[in-house]
């Protein structure tokens, strides 16, 4: 019923800068680690930035901090407006996904902030990455705005803004080190409790120590070195580039096991060694295979193919893995 | 060495192409580019089908089956019996 109300009532813009404020860099630290992820919210509705008049352009972006913030900081010197969609704190990628980011969304936020009361040019700058989202001619055809797709990094804007046209370079998501790094705390975090809680029922039932420490080994492989290594690792599937780095994170242990326990019978240390090198990769590929969503270029076909090709083997060889090493525990 | 995207859904009609640009505009791996007042696609295995070109071409020239590329999205559904993988991200 916001839009109703407020058809009688002058359109409302608060106002905002492009500065960041200290509460704004934490906020994103802990929107980063994962901490209450759903509730880095903006008011949605209509912002100004710098001194905007009726001639200024219009930029739409997310409800997330992180998205509002990349935007407004990246506006100095600009005098905009900036419509703030209601993406339930979702980033515009994802949000443009679920279309929370949307046309009918647009549309309905168009009509309730009254922006053709407030701007005469009639153009909409969305990002990018709200694309999957939008269908531009229909938010054409429904409110008159045009829509214009800028770069998908905020941080080009200034440059976009001197014609208008985005090069290859701007229209094109890469994922570098630099962010493949910004998403290992979510995972790591998320993964931290399960993680630990088998580490101490291995430490404590199933061989101590050792196998309690493989268990660690496996987390930070597929939570940290993965992402990192990504582009590195042989193949092109994320599940066989996961088993390649579970081997070599397999393989220390292995090869322990004959050091450490010379005095035990053969099949006692092959059948130790073979657990490592059964279930390690498979808890490795497993993750790797789950980090497909984090990525910005598997497609939903491609993942599908790849979940049928090897989750079979992951599950099989994890279980025998872990069923190996409940035997031993108990044979000795 | 097998390769799980090397197929994909993305399907171009380049008789019922207008030239618009749109397609080059929304996609994130440059799979179309503009050639000659029509689109063109170069990149076909590129593509991520997020959907962005079907949704914004006018006279409907590009199908794609989109959705999420998320395995634990995908795995996610499938426990829980939904109809269709959304991301929780």
């Amino acid at each position: 019923m916001i839009g109703l109300d407020s058809i009688t009532t002058q359109p409302k813009v608060s106002m905002t800068t492009h500065l960041l404020t200290r509460a704004n860099h934490w906020d994103h630290f802990w929107a980063r680690m994962g901490y209450k992820r759903s509730q880095h919210c903006v008011e949605p509705g209509l912002y100004g930035i710098g001194n905007p008049t009726s001639e200024s352009p219009v930029f739409v972006t997310a409800n997330y901090t992180l998205s509002f913030d990349a935007l407004r900081s990246n506006l100095a010197g600009i005098d905009a407006y900036i419509l703030v969609l209601d993406t339930n704190g979702v980033n515009v990628w994802c949000a443009a996904g679920k279309k929370t980011f949307g046309t009918d969304e647009i549309v309905f936020r168009v009509t309730a902030t009254q922006l053709k009361k407030v701007v005469d040019r009639h153009v909409l700058i969305l990002p990018q990455l709200g694309a999957p989202g939008v269908s531009a001619h229909e938010v054409k055809k429904r409110t008159g705005f045009k829509v214009e797709y800028g770069p998908v990094r905020a941080a080009d804007l200034p440059e976009y803004l001197k014609t208008h046209q985005a090069t290859t370079a701007m229209r094109q998501v890469n994922f570098p080190l630099r962010d493949r790094i910004l998403l290992i705390p979510v995972d790591f975090v998320r993964l931290f409790p399960l993680f630990l809680l088998a580490a101490l029922i291995f430490y404590f039932f199933f061989g101590g120590l050792v196998p309690a420490l493989a268990v660690l080994a496996a987390l930070v492989s597929a939570g940290v070195l993965f992402p990192i290594l990504l582009p590195w690792l042989p193949s092109h599937n994320f599940s066989s580039k996961g088993f390649f780095l579970g081997f070599l994170t397999a393989l220390p242990f292995t090869v322990s096991v004959f050091i450490q326990h010379d005095d035990w019978i053969w099949y006692h240390q092959v059948g130790q060694a073979l657990s490592f090198l059964l279930a390690m990769p498979a808890v490795v590929a497993y993750i790797a295979l789950n980090f497909t969503g984090a990525t910005t270029f598997t497609s939903k076909t491609g993942v599908r193919r790849e979940m049928y090709a090897y989750l079979p083997a992951m599950a099989w060889t994890f279980g025998a893995g872990i069923v190996l090493t409940i035997l031993l525990a108990f044979v000795r | 060495m097998y390769n799980a995207y090397s197929v994909n859904t993305l399907v171009y009609d380049a008789e019922q192409c207008n030239g618009c640009g749109m397609c080059v505009a929304v996609c994130p791996q440059a799979v179309f580019e503009m050639d000659d007042r029509k689109a063109r696609l170069i990149r076909q295995l590129a593509c991520m089908e997020c959907g962005a070109c079907q949704l914004n071409c006018v006279t409907g020239a590009i199908k794609v089956d989109s959705g999420v590329g998320c395995a634990y999205a995908m795995i996610r559904a499938a426990l829980l019996g939904l109809p269709e993988a959304e991301c929780e991200c």
